[in-house]
C-alpha cells in the first residue's frame, strides 16, 4: 500500500502541527479534529497518520507521552515542542506564499488559455 | 537543522518503542466509541472502524519504517543479499575483485610514492622554513654549487634572513670510513656535517645528543651519530650504544647518539646511496679546500624564500672564497654569482614532480580502465538478471531500492577489492622501498601511511560510484514491465544497451592506447639513454676501491706499480689501471687549464673534472686516445704532462692540435701529451664538461684510488681473487666488492629506468584489461545472439561468414578505439616531451607499434568468442532456446 494517498505528505505534517498548536491530543483526536475542522473534506487515514506522527516525533517537532483521555481511556498524547512551534510558523508562511501563488495563476484571465 | 539531527541521533540510540500496537488499538477503540455514540450498533461500529482503519499491519510497518534505525536494517538486508548473489556468481565476483585489487593496489602504491616523495613534509621542525642555498646559475659540477668556509662565515655575518645556517661536506666518497679492530676491516660511509646541522633542521636524535659546537673544532675528539638503519643492523639496536666507541681507521670514534628513523640522510640528500654515520665537520680544517660545503638555512619567522633569494642575489657575490689568497684581482672576493634560496622539499624532490605526476596519471588511467571493465561486467551480469529485477519491481520494490541494492553489491565488490588492493600495494611498496640502488630521494622512507589509507578509502568510494552507478541506472531505468514480459536470453539486446557497452570498450581501448604510447616513448627514451656513447666502455670492466698504506711519494708510486703488476697477472685480466676518481661516481672539479699569457673572460673557462691516473687507466676504461698514454717514466723528475679531453682541447687550441703544446694547470706548466674522448662524468644524459688526466706519479695529490680491471670474466668471479691480491699487498685492505662499471651507469640511469619500467608495467596491465574488456563484450554478445546465429546458419550462413562477422565487429570497435586513443596520445605525448630523451613525442615507430599491438591483441580477444560462435550447431541452438 502506497503511503498517504489521501494527502500530500508535507501537507499532512503541517495539518498535524497546526492541530496540535491548540494543545496536546491523541492520534484519534487529531484525525477527527482535522476531519471536523475541514468540514469532512480531509479524511486522514490511519495508515498515514501514525507514520506521520512518528516521523514528526523523530524530527523532534512533537513529543509524546501516555495519559488518560476524556473518557478515561489510556491514550498516547502528542504535543508541540518549541522547535515544532517555530516549524509550524514557517510552514504556514510557506503554505500561504505557495497557495497565494497558485491562486494568482488560477485566477488569470481566461484568454490566456487560448 | 542541527537540533533535528541530534534528536534523530538520540532516537537512533534508543530502542524502537513497542507501544505502537497499544496506540493503534486505542485509536480503534476511540473510533468505535464515537461511532456507537453517533448511534451505530456495536457490531456495525466495529466493522466500520475496521474498514476505515485499513490494514493494521501496514500502519504498523509504515510507522516502524519512520524510525531512523530502519536505514540500517535495509542496509543489512542488502548486504546479506549482495553477498549471497555474489557467492552464486563466483566467477564474476573473483574476476571483479582481482581487477579492482589491481587497479586500487597500483593506485595506493603510486600514491604512497607521490606522497612520500612530493607531499609529505620532511621530518624537520617547520620544514617550510628550511631552504637550500645555491648559485642561481650552476656550472662545473658540485664545486660550482658549493661554498668555502670563508663564504660560510661571511653568510653568517652578513645575512638578515636566517635564524641559522648549516651545511655538510659535499665531497664524501662512499665507503670512506674503514671499520677496524675486528678481523677483516669493512667499510662504512660517513658524512661530515657542521655541528649545528641537526639543530638548524630541528631533528632530535632518537638516542643520545646532537653534536656540540666545539666538536667542530679542528682537533676535537672524534664523535659520530649513527643512522637508525646502521644502528639496527650493525649494533642490533643496542639501547646502550651511546658513549661506546668504535674503531674507525684504527682510531676510536665515540658514538654520541642515534638519528631518528624518520631522517635518513642518504635518502634525503644523496638518493640511492647509504649514509651510515654523521660526524662533525671542521670549517677550520677545510678552510683552504675551496668550495666544499653546501648551505642549508632556516628562515627567520615571516621571511619567505623569495625574500631570501632577493637577499642572496646581492649578498653572495660579496663573499670571499678565501681571505688568504687572491684571485688575480687582488682579492678572492666576487668568486660567487648571485645565490638563490629554494624550499628544501623543492630541492630534494622538485625535479621529480613531472615524472611522478605522469606515473600518477598512468595509474589513474588504469583505475579508469578497471572501472570501465567492471561497469561492463556488471552490465553484462545485470542484463541476465533483468528478470529478477522486474519481478522485484512488480512485487513493490521502488527504483531507488533496486539502485540501492545494486550499489550495495558494487560497494561489496569494491570493499573486497580494496582489501586485496591494500595487500598488493603493501607488497609493491615494500619492494620499492628496498630498491636501495634506485637514485630517487626518500625512497627508503616509502610506506603506506594514514594519508595513503584515506586516499584509498576515497578511491574505493569513487570507484564504487563510477562503476556501480551507471549500470544500476541503466538496468532500473528501462521499462521493467516490458522486460518482465519478453526479456530473456532468447531475444537480442536493445540497441542502446549495446551502444553503451560498445562505448565502454572503445574508451578502454583508447585509454590503453594512450598508456602504451606513453610507455613506448618512455621505454624508447630509456633505450636511447642506454645507447649513449659514454666515452668509455663500461662493459667487461669493474672497479674496486684500494686502501692505501701509510706511505708517501716514491714508496707509494712503487706500491701502485707493484699492485697493478700483481693484478694484471691474475688469469683472465686483460688490463688494469688506477684513477682516484671514476666517471659517474664522484663529482670533483678543479680550476681549468689555460694557456699561459692569454687573458680569458670570466665564464669562458669551465670548471674541470680531474682524474689522477696511472698508466693503463685510459686503455682499461676503453677510452679513445690520440697521442701517448701516461707512462711510469712521467715522474717527479721529468716534465709535467697532462691529457685533455676533446672539449677542453678544442677550446684551448681551436686552430690546431693540442698535442705537444703547453698549458698552465694549477700554477704549473704542463705539456699536453694526448687528447682523449669526452666522457659523461656525472650524468649519462647531460653533455660532457672539461676533463683532464694527470699522472699519479707527479705529485698532484690523488684523493683515493680506484682500481679498474678489464676482463671477460664476470666481476663476481674475479672479485675474490682481486681482493685476495690486494689484501696480500696491504693487510689493511677492507673487504669490498669488485663492482662492474655498468653499475655506476645503472645507478645514474636508475630514475629513468624506474619510471619507464613502472609506466610500462601499467601499460601492460592496461592492455590486459582492455583485452579482457573486448573479450567480455564479444563473448557476451555471442552468448546473447546464439539463437540469432543459429537461425542465420540454418538459413545458409557459413561458419566463415559468422567468424568474419564477429571478428569484423571486434575490429570495428578496436579501430574506433585506436583512432580516439591515437588523438589523445598525441596530446599526452606532447605533455611528457620534457621526459623524453632523443625521442620525438610523435615518434612514428612507437605509434605504429602500438597500433599493431592493439590490433593483434584485439584480434586474439575477439577470435576466441568468434570461433565459439562459428561452432554453434544451428539445430541445437534453435531447439534449446
Amino acid at each position: 500500500m502506497a503511503p498517504s494517498t489521501d494527502l500530500l505528505q508535507g501537507t499532512l505534517d503541517v495539518l498535524i502541527l497546526k492541530t496540535l498548536a491548540h494543545g496536546e491530543m491523541h492520534g484519534w483526536g487529531i484525525a477527527s479534529r482535522i476531519q471536523q475542522v475541514s468540514a469532512d473534506v480531509l479524511q486522514v487515514g490511519q495508515g498515514s497518520l501514525y507514520p506521520a506522527l512518528h516521523r514528526l516525533e523523530y524530527k523532534g517537532w512533537i513529543a509524546s507521552s501516555w495519559g488518560a483521555s476524556d473518557n478515561n481511556r489510556k491514550a498516547k498524547f502528542y504535543a508541540l515542542t518549541p522547535v515544532g512551534r517555530k516549524q509550524l510558523r514557517s510552514e504556514i508562511d510557506q503554505w500561504e506564499r505557495l497557495s497565494a501563488a497558485i491562486s494568482l495563476v488560477l485566477a488569470a484571465p481566461k484568454e490566456d488559455f487560448a | 537543522m542541527i537540533h533535528e539531527l541530534l534528536t534523530r541521533l538520540g532516537f537512533l540510540m534508543r530502542r524502537r518503542p513497542n507501544d505502537l500496537d497499544e496506540e493503534l488499538r486505542a485509536h480503534m477503540e476511540h473510533s468505535i466509541e464515537s461511532k456507537i455514540a453517533s448511534g451505530m450498533s456495536p457490531e456495525e461500529a466495529r466493522r466500520q472502524a475496521g474498514i476505515e482503519f485499513g490494514s493494521m499491519q501496514a500502519a504498523r510497518e509504515q510507522s516502524a519504517e519512520q524510525h531512523p534505525r530502519m536505514g540500517f536494517g535495509i542496509l543489512g538486508q542488502d548486504l546479506r543479499f549482495g553477498l549471497r548473489s555474489l557467492k552464486r556468481d563466483r566467477g564474476f565476483a573473483i574476476v571483479a575483485i582481482l581487477i579492482l585489487a589491481l587497479g586500487i593496489g597500483g593506485n595506493i602504491a603510486v600514491f604512497s610514492l607521490v606522497n612520500t616523495i612530493l607531499l609529505r613534509p620532511l621530518p624537520f621542525k617547520d620544514p617550510q622554513q628550511v631552504v637550500w642555498l645555491e648559485p642561481a646559475e650552476k656550472a662545473g659540477g658540485l664545486s660550482g654549487s658549493t661554498y668555502s668556509s670563508d663564504a660560510y662565515d661571511d653568510l653568517i655575518a652578513m645575512n638578515r634572513s636566517y635564524s641559522g645556517v648549516t651545511g655538510y661536506f659535499a665531497f664524501s666518497a662512499p665507503n670512506n670510513m674503514k671499520l677496524t679492530g675486528n678481523g677483516i676491516p669493512s667499510t662504512i660511509t660517513g658524512i661530515g656535517v657542521l655541528p649545528n646541522f641537526l639543530d638548524v633542521l630541528g631533528i632530535k636524535p632518537e638516542l643520545g645528543r646532537n653534536f656540540l659546537p666545539n666538536e667542530g673544532a679542528m682537533n676535537a675528539p672524534a664523535v659520530a651519530l649513527l643512522s637508525h638503519a646502521f644502528w639496527k643492523t650493525h649494533f642490533n639496536g643496542d639501547p646502550n650504544i651511546v658513549g661506546k666507541a668504535i674503531s674507525v681507521d684504527d682510531k676510536p670514534l665515540t658514538i654520541v647518539g642515534v638519528l631518528p628513523q624518520a631522517f635518513d640522510f642518504g635518502a634525503t640528500f644523496s638518493p640511492g646511496t647509504r649514509v651510515d654515520v654523521l660526524s662533525p665537520f671542521s670549517l677550520e680544517m677545510g678552510r683552504d679546500w675551496g668550495n666544499i660545503i653546501t648551505f642549508i638555512g632556516r628562515l627567520k619567522p615571516g621571511v619567505t624564500p623569495q625574500q631570501a633569494s632577493t637577499e642572496a642575489a646581492t649578498l653572495f657575490p660579496r663573499f670571499y672564497n678565501n681571505k688568504k689568497y687572491s684571485n688575480g684581482n687582488g682579492l678572492s672576493r666576487g668568486d660567487y654569482g648571485p645565490g638563490v634560496a629554494t624550499p628544501i622539499k623543492e630541492h630534494v624532490a622538485g625535479q621529480l614532480r613531472r615524472s611522478l605526476y605522469v606515473l600518477w596519471a598512468a595509474v589513474g588511467m588504469i583505475l579508469l580502465i578497471v572501472c570501465v571493465n567492471l561497469s561492463n561486467l556488471l552490465l553484462g551480469r545485470a542484463a541476465t538478471r533483468s528478470k529478477e529485477f522486474s519481478v522485484r519491481f512488480a512485487l513493490g520494490a521502488s527504483r531507488s531500492r533496486l539502485i540501492r541494492q545494486l550499489l550495495t553489491e558494487s560497494a561489496l565488490l569494491s570493499f573486497f577489492g580494496t582489501l586485496l588492493g591494500i595487500g598488493l600495494a603493501e607488497v609493491i611498496v615494500q619492494w620499492l622501498a628496498h630498491q636501495g640502488s634506485v637514485a630517487l630521494p626518500l625512497l627508503s622512507e616509502l610506506r603506506i601511511d594514514t594519508t595513503s589509507l584515506l586516499w584509498t578509502v576515497l578511491l574505493a568510494f569513487a570507484t564504487t560510484l563510477l562503476f556501480g552507478v551507471m549500470p544500476s541506472l541503466r538496468i532500473t531505468g528501462g521499462d521493467l514491465q516490458s522486460q518482465l514480459k519478453d526479456s530473456g536470453p532468447g531475444t537480442s539486446e536493445g540497441r542502446s544497451h549495446e551502444r553503451l557497452r560498445n562505448t565502454l570498450v572503445i574508451s578502454e581501448i583508447a585509454l590503453a592506447c594512450v598508456l602504451i604510447v606513453s610507455a613506448g616513448l618512455l621505454l624508447r627514451s630509456f633505450l636511447r639513454v642506454m645507447d649513449v656513447d659514454l666515452g668509455y666502455q663500461p662493459t667487461q670492466a669493474a672497479s674496486i676501491s684500494v686502501d692505501l698504506p701509510m706511505s708517501r711519494g716514491e714508496a707509494r708510486y712503487a706500491f701502485y706499480r707493484n699492485l697493478l703488476h700483481e693484478v694484471s697477472t691474475i688469469p683472465g685480466v686483460q688490463s688494469v689501471g688506477i684513477s682516484d676518481n671514476l666517471p659517474l661516481a664522484r663529482n670533483r672539479t678543479w680550476g681549468p687549464p689555460r694557456i699561459k699569457g692569454v687573458d680569458y673572460q670570466r665564464g669562458q673557462l669551465q670548471p674541470t673534472f680531474v682524474y689522477v691516473v696511472t698508466p693503463g687507466y685510459l686503455t682499461t676504461m676503453g677510452m679513445h686516445l690520440r697521442g701517448r698514454d701516461i707512462s711510469w717514466n712521467d715522474n717527479t723528475n721529468s716534465e709535467n704532462v697532462i691529457i685533455l679531453n676533446e672539449k677542453a682541447a678544442h677550446f684551448l687550441f681551436p686552430h690546431g692540435d693540442a698535442i705537444d703544446h703547453k698549458v698552465m694547470q694549477s700554477g704549473k706548466e704542463v705539456r699536453v701529451i694526448g687528447v682523449v674522448s669526452n666522457i659523461h662524468e656525472t650524468d649519462v644524459e647531460a653533455s660532457s664538461a672539461w676533463q683532464i688526466y694527470l699522472p699519479i706519479t707527479q705529485g698532484w695529490g690523488e684523493n683515493g684510488a680506484e682500481l679498474v680491471v678489464r676482463s671477460t670474466l664476470p666481476a663476481s668471479t674475479l672479485g675474490p681473487t682481486v681482493l685476495q691480491t690486494l689484501r696480500k699487498l696491504n693487510p689493511g685492505q677492507p673487504a669490498m666488492q669488485l663492482r662492474p662499471l655498468q653499475e655506476f651507469v645503472d645507478h645514474s640511469t636508475s630514475p629513468r629506468r624506474f619510471f619507464a619500467v613502472l609506466v610500462a608495467a601499467f601499460a601492460g596491465t592496461g592492455l590486459l584489461l582492455a583485452c579482457l574488456g573486448i573479450y567480455g563484450v564479444i563473448s557476451y554478445s555471442v552468448t546473447r545472439k546464439t539463437q540469432e546465429i543459429g537461425i542465420r546458419m540454418a538459413l545458409g550462413a557459413s561458419r566463415d561468414v559468422v567468424l568474419r562477422n564477429i571478428i569484423g565487429r571486434t575490429l570495428q570497435l578496436t579501430a574506433v578505439g585506436i583512432v580516439v586513443g591515437a588523438i589523445a596520445s598525441f596530446v599526452v605525448a606532447q605533455s611528457i616531451s620534457a621526459m623524453l630523451y632523443g625521442t620525438q613525442p610523435t615518434d612514428p615507430a612507437t605509434f605504429s607499434a602500438t597500433l599493431v599491438l592493439l590490433l593483434v591483441v584485439a584480434l586474439l580477444a575477439g577470435y576466441l568468442p568468434a570461433r565459439r560462435a562459428s561452432r554453434i550447431d544451428p539445430m541445437a541452438a534453435l531447439r534449446t532456446q
